[in-house]
């Protein structure tokens, strides 16, 4: 257990700047992996986690270059070597689990090749004997009859499947040491927990190394034994998996694991200031500094070198980490919110809407109609009250962004309608709409930076909605855009700069504040927190709820994510295959009794905590269609009773506090099965 | 699958018939007709008369359109004006003639872009990108008619290495033809050529930079074997549409060329019976060039799905 495999010392990695400096982007970094452990590196974008991950393999990016330091595999230095020496290394010894593996799959050649090619390069096993071992692998993958699998091609399989088929390529060669790149980030909350599972049997069942990488410390929490913490390219804090989540001795750390939203906690998480430094830009003094709040004025000149910490056997950057040990018993806390006063008047209702993608046939066309039986979303009533958080949880293909859209107008209903402000119906064709209507709802989305235009200031991403709805101009407009940018916490001077110029956090304020420049009564937020790094997420959830309190807008926030919608939502409606399974008020759908999907929804969830571990209750396949008749949850529930649930749609049921599900199963009966 | 290659040799048919409505409206409205152009000061009395009787004018247009168009679809173009001889006979040799230049042209230009597309790739930012780069931008900003009068020029004249025109008849066989072709082919795919590089470089240059490519380095595959087996097939699927777009856009480069060097083709053709007033035979190129922009463009676009993974699987499953 004790063998050194892989030794990283002293590593520091760059480029070269426009004007000839040399910037690091890592720095100084040493670290050690033993025989069978699996090391978790935990950092935000831009940290540089990647990039030692990718140097372990002796791989370094186009544009970088190391600096100093070197990367140990057996006592040879990785980054000395030949391409020729490498290629006998890599695949054999070790092997690279990718990111994103729809991506990583060459898409020309089938799975069974693309495998096959890692045997042919890293063992001396004959054809027939390949043959065998591929569908070893993928049965070892647990992917569904190996022997037609190999034949496909990577994009005839869904996400999950996909990264199954990465990690058969990758145990192809019987690495001493797997890497893995956020292998599970992209992919739902059910097939993430299946993949993370799997990954864990692996590394008990062959004994292997394993470097994971990820953002995502829940991840990190369910299969680490010893994590790093990296931040703008430094180790600042290292040690055993429990130790670092449970009693985090670094400022940045314990920050960290305050901001991510908790399924067992109501109310917003603790955001932390400010965002990481650029590269480059930190000459002297601790990294963390100024979003530090331990920080002294020792801390801005000297950087504090990894210290070692014997009783804990942690390393940890920080000058002032005592004043953390023992101060962790409260991570489990977070600021409460003001509850929606319910009694307040419908603003939008859903009825009856139904969409469908389905293509309209020549004759439908002519007669504007759409014909199809089975659309992508039916039958979704939802009543929203004024100033409420409303939010559609769900996988993909749960149709939470469709309904988002025919709200907007974006796509138009094929049945039911929409009704706003006083029952009035909304058009389903957005050049119907009157201007007023259009203003009065306004839409958020998930990535801004596809949602400001690249080549507009701040100044005119924000005067646009001024200008269109409220005909301002000159000082006036100027004046409404500083109020708007100081509702989003953002100085005056940002309205001379480019999206470009702006961290991601900063890109989505600005995003915030141009849908409330149009002073909105409804505001649809498009799952706007998910390109987010945690700390940014858990102060732009702050923004909006502040913004709320204050101006009582009403939010239709869609989100994968359970525990940020815990954190935000007033009310939940959780959604399959286009179709309501459950809802009602946040509080009450996070607690049993609730509808089987919610409940393998919620048991999916990755808890920052290596104590609690996720329950896989049901398959993760991946439906393509609703099914046409009964249940849409019929092809996966864990808890179904029988034909009935394949004939009849299941009825609503009200339970004791208010929130409705559809199941056949009696409301009662379910809550004691799920004690 | 089936479905959609029948559709796709629909759309085509469709365009033809366009393009054959178009030159025929458009040679209608022209002032005068056929007779009147062609005979000049005589078109009068009896000369006229004659003709008009002798090419059927005397019939509304969409008759003649239409007996014009069902001609067409057998094969048979009519009567040029000028040689008073059919027009089959007149464009035959003109054809093979162009298909010759052209043939030779796209089998020394395609791979040869590809080839010099993938070197500019790999070696990006070095020497042979930076040489090869250059000629190519350099040769893809000049048009054919400058760069043949060069090629002329110098080796022609002053190396005095091959013939400058082409002086042989237009049934002249395939060896006769080859020696006097070089510097036409020369002058066609430098610019074709320069474009297909360009294209093919950046689209390797892409692929290089995927994640598919970073994952077999990470594999251990051996750098050849890799550009081979996952770079490449990938990189030259997008290319197959531009590699048909710039065949079709070489007619053009043909036509210039062929006139440049006196070439007996059709681009010669074209230039001669516009300038003779040729109606008959005008129409009946526009309805050959055209035929054979239509058909380069759907074999481009069944190659692009034979060869596509992605876009037969989906095909099958519809």
């Amino acid at each position: 257990m004790n063998e050194i495999i892989e030794s990283v010392k002293n590593l520091s990695i760059g480029f070269n700047s426009q004007k000839g400096k040399q910037i690091s982007i890592l720095r100084n970094v040493s670290t050690n992996i033993k025989k069978g452990e699996t090391v978790g590196i935990v950092g935000e974008s831009g940290s540089g986690k990647s990039t030692l991950a990718l140097a372990m393999m002796g791989y370094i990016k186009q544009g970088l270059f190391p600096l100093k330091g070197e990367c140990l595999f057996k006592s040879k230095d990785l980054l000395k070597m030949s391409s020729r020496q490498l290629e006998k290394i890599r695949g054999r010894k070790i092997a690279m689990i990718p990111q994103n593996a729809g991506q990583a799959l060459t898409p020309n050649l089938k799975i069974g090749y693309q495998i096959d090619e890692a045997l042919k390069l890293h063992t001396d096993l004959n054809k027939t004997e390949r043959d065998k071992k591929i569908s070893e692998l993928l049965n070892k993958v647990r992917l569904p009859s190996p022997e037609t699998m190999a034949f496909r091609y990577p994009h005839e399989l869904s996400g999950g499947q996909q990264q199954r088929v990465a990690v058969a390529m990758a145990l192809a060669g019987k690495p001493d040491l797997l890497l893995l790149d956020e292998p599970t980030t992209g992919l739902d909350v059910t097939t993430q927990a299946h993949v993370l599972e799997l990954l864990r049997f692996i590394a008990k069942d062959t004994g292997t190394s394993m470097i994971y990488v990820s953002h995502d410390l829940g991840a990190i929490a369910q299969v680490s034994d010893r994590i790093v913490v990296m931040y703008a390219g430094e180790i600042v804090l290292e040690g055993p998996a429990r130790k670092i989540l449970k009693e985090p001795i670094h400022p940045y750390t314990y920050g960290l694991l305050k901001s991510i939203p908790k399924l067992s906690l109501a109310g917003l998480p603790a955001s932390m200031p400010g965002s990481q430094p650029q590269p480059g830009s930190i000459n002297e003094g601790c990294s963390f500094y100024d979003r530090c709040n331990l920080a002294t004025d020792n801390c801005k000149k000297n950087s504090p070198d990894l210290e070692h910490i014997k009783e804990l056997d942690t390393n940890v950057r920080c000058f002032n980490y005592r004043e953390l040990i023992n101060q962790n018993n409260n991570l489990q806390t977070s600021i409460t919110k003001k509850l929606n006063n319910s009694e307040a008047n419908e603003v939008l209702k859903l009825m009856d809407v139904s969409i469908s993608y389905a293509k309209q046939k020549f004759f439908d066309q002519l007669l504007n109609k759409i014909s199809d039986q089975n659309p992508t979303v039916k039958d979704i009533n939802i009543d929203i009250k004024k100033g409420e958080t409303i939010a559609l949880v769900g996988e993909s293909g749960s149709g939470k962004s469709t309904i988002l859209k025919s709200i907007a107008g974006l796509l138009k209903t094929k049945d039911g309608q929409i009704k706003f402000e006083n029952d009035r119906i909304l058009s389903s064709d957005l050049k119907m709409r009157n201007p007023n209507d259009l203003r009065a709802i306004q839409l958020i989305f998930q990535n801004p930076d596809e949602s400001l235009n690249p080549n507009h200031t701040v100044e005119q991403i924000l005067s646009q909605p001024l200008k269109l709805y409220f005909n301002l101009s000159g000082e006036e407009l100027k004046k409404n855009i500083i109020d708007l940018l100081k509702k989003v916490r953002l100085g005056e001077f940002y309205m001379s700069r480019y999206p470009r110029q702006l961290s991601g956090g900063e890109k989505q304020r600005v995003a915030v504040a141009r849908a409330f420049a149009a002073k909105p009564d409804i505001i649809l937020c498009d799952e706007v927190t998910s390109a987010l790094d945690v700390s940014v997420q858990a102060a732009v959830l702050n923004l909006l709820q502040q913004l709320k309190e204050d101006l009582g807008t009403t939010y239709v926030f869609v989100s994968h994510d359970l525990a940020v919608v815990r954190a935000i939502s007033d009310r939940v409606a959780v959604l399959y295959q286009g179709r309501l399974c459950e809802i009602g008020p946040s509080q009450n759908v996070y607690k049993f009794p609730s509808h089987p999907y919610t409940e393998v929804l919620l048991g999916a969830v990755l808890e920052p905590d290596p104590d609690i571990k996720p329950k896989l209750v049901a398959e993760d396949i991946v439906e393509e269609k609703p099914p046409e008749k009964g249940c849409s949850f019929q092809g996966r529930c864990p808890r179904k009773i029988g034909d009935i649930c394949n004939l009849e749609v299941p009825p609503w049921q009200i339970g004791e506090n208010g929130n409705a599900i559809r199941c056949h199963i009696n409301i009662d009966e379910l809550a004691s099965l799920q004690q | 699958m089936l479905l959609l290659i029948l559709k796709r040799i629909g759309l085509g048919l469709i365009t033809l018939f366009i393009v054959s409505l178009i030159t025929f409206v458009g040679v209608e409205v022209l002032p005068g007709d056929a007779c009147t152009t062609y005979l000049e000061r005589e078109a009068y009395g009896a000369a006229l008369d004659a003709c008009i009787k002798r090419l059927g004018l005397d019939v509304p247009a969409y008759e003649r359109y239409l007996d014009w168009a069902s001609n067409v679809v057998r094969g048979d173009f009519g009567y040029s004006l000028s040689g008073e001889m059919p027009i089959n006979e007149v464009l035959g040799p003109r054809v093979k003639n162009s298909l010759v230049l052209a043939s030779v042209s796209i089998l020394i230009g395609i791979p040869l872009a590809i080839v010099l597309g993938i070197i500019t790739a790999l070696w990006r930012d070095k020497l042979p990108d930076i040489m090869i780069s250059t000629i190519t931008i350099f040769s893809m900003t000049i048009p054919e008619f400058i760069s043949a009068t060069l090629l002329i020029l110098v080796v022609a004249i002053w190396l005095g290495w091959l013939p400058g025109i082409v002086i042989i008849p237009s049934d002249a066989t395939f060896y006769e033809l080859l020696s006097n072709i070089i510097l036409p082919v020369v002058a066609i795919s430098m610019i074709m050529t320069a474009h297909m590089a360009r294209m093919v470089r950046s689209s390797v240059i892409q692929v290089m930079a995927s994640d598919y490519v970073q994952m077999a380095i990470l594999k251990g595959v051996p750098y050849w074997k890799m550009v081979f087996r996952h770079v490449l097939p990938n990189a030259l699927l997008p290319a197959i549409n531009v590699v048909a777009l710039t065949i079709a856009w070489l007619l053009g480069g043909v036509v210039v060329t062929e006139v440049v060097f006196n070439y007996p083709g059709l681009g010669r053709l074209v230039i001669e019976s516009i300038s003779n007033r040729d109606l008959p035979v005008v129409q009946a190129l526009a309805i050959i060039l055209a035929s054979i922009y239509v058909g380069i463009n759907l074999i481009a676009d069944l190659m692009t799905l034979m060869l596509n993974p992605r876009l037969k699987s989906l095909q099958i499953r519809k």
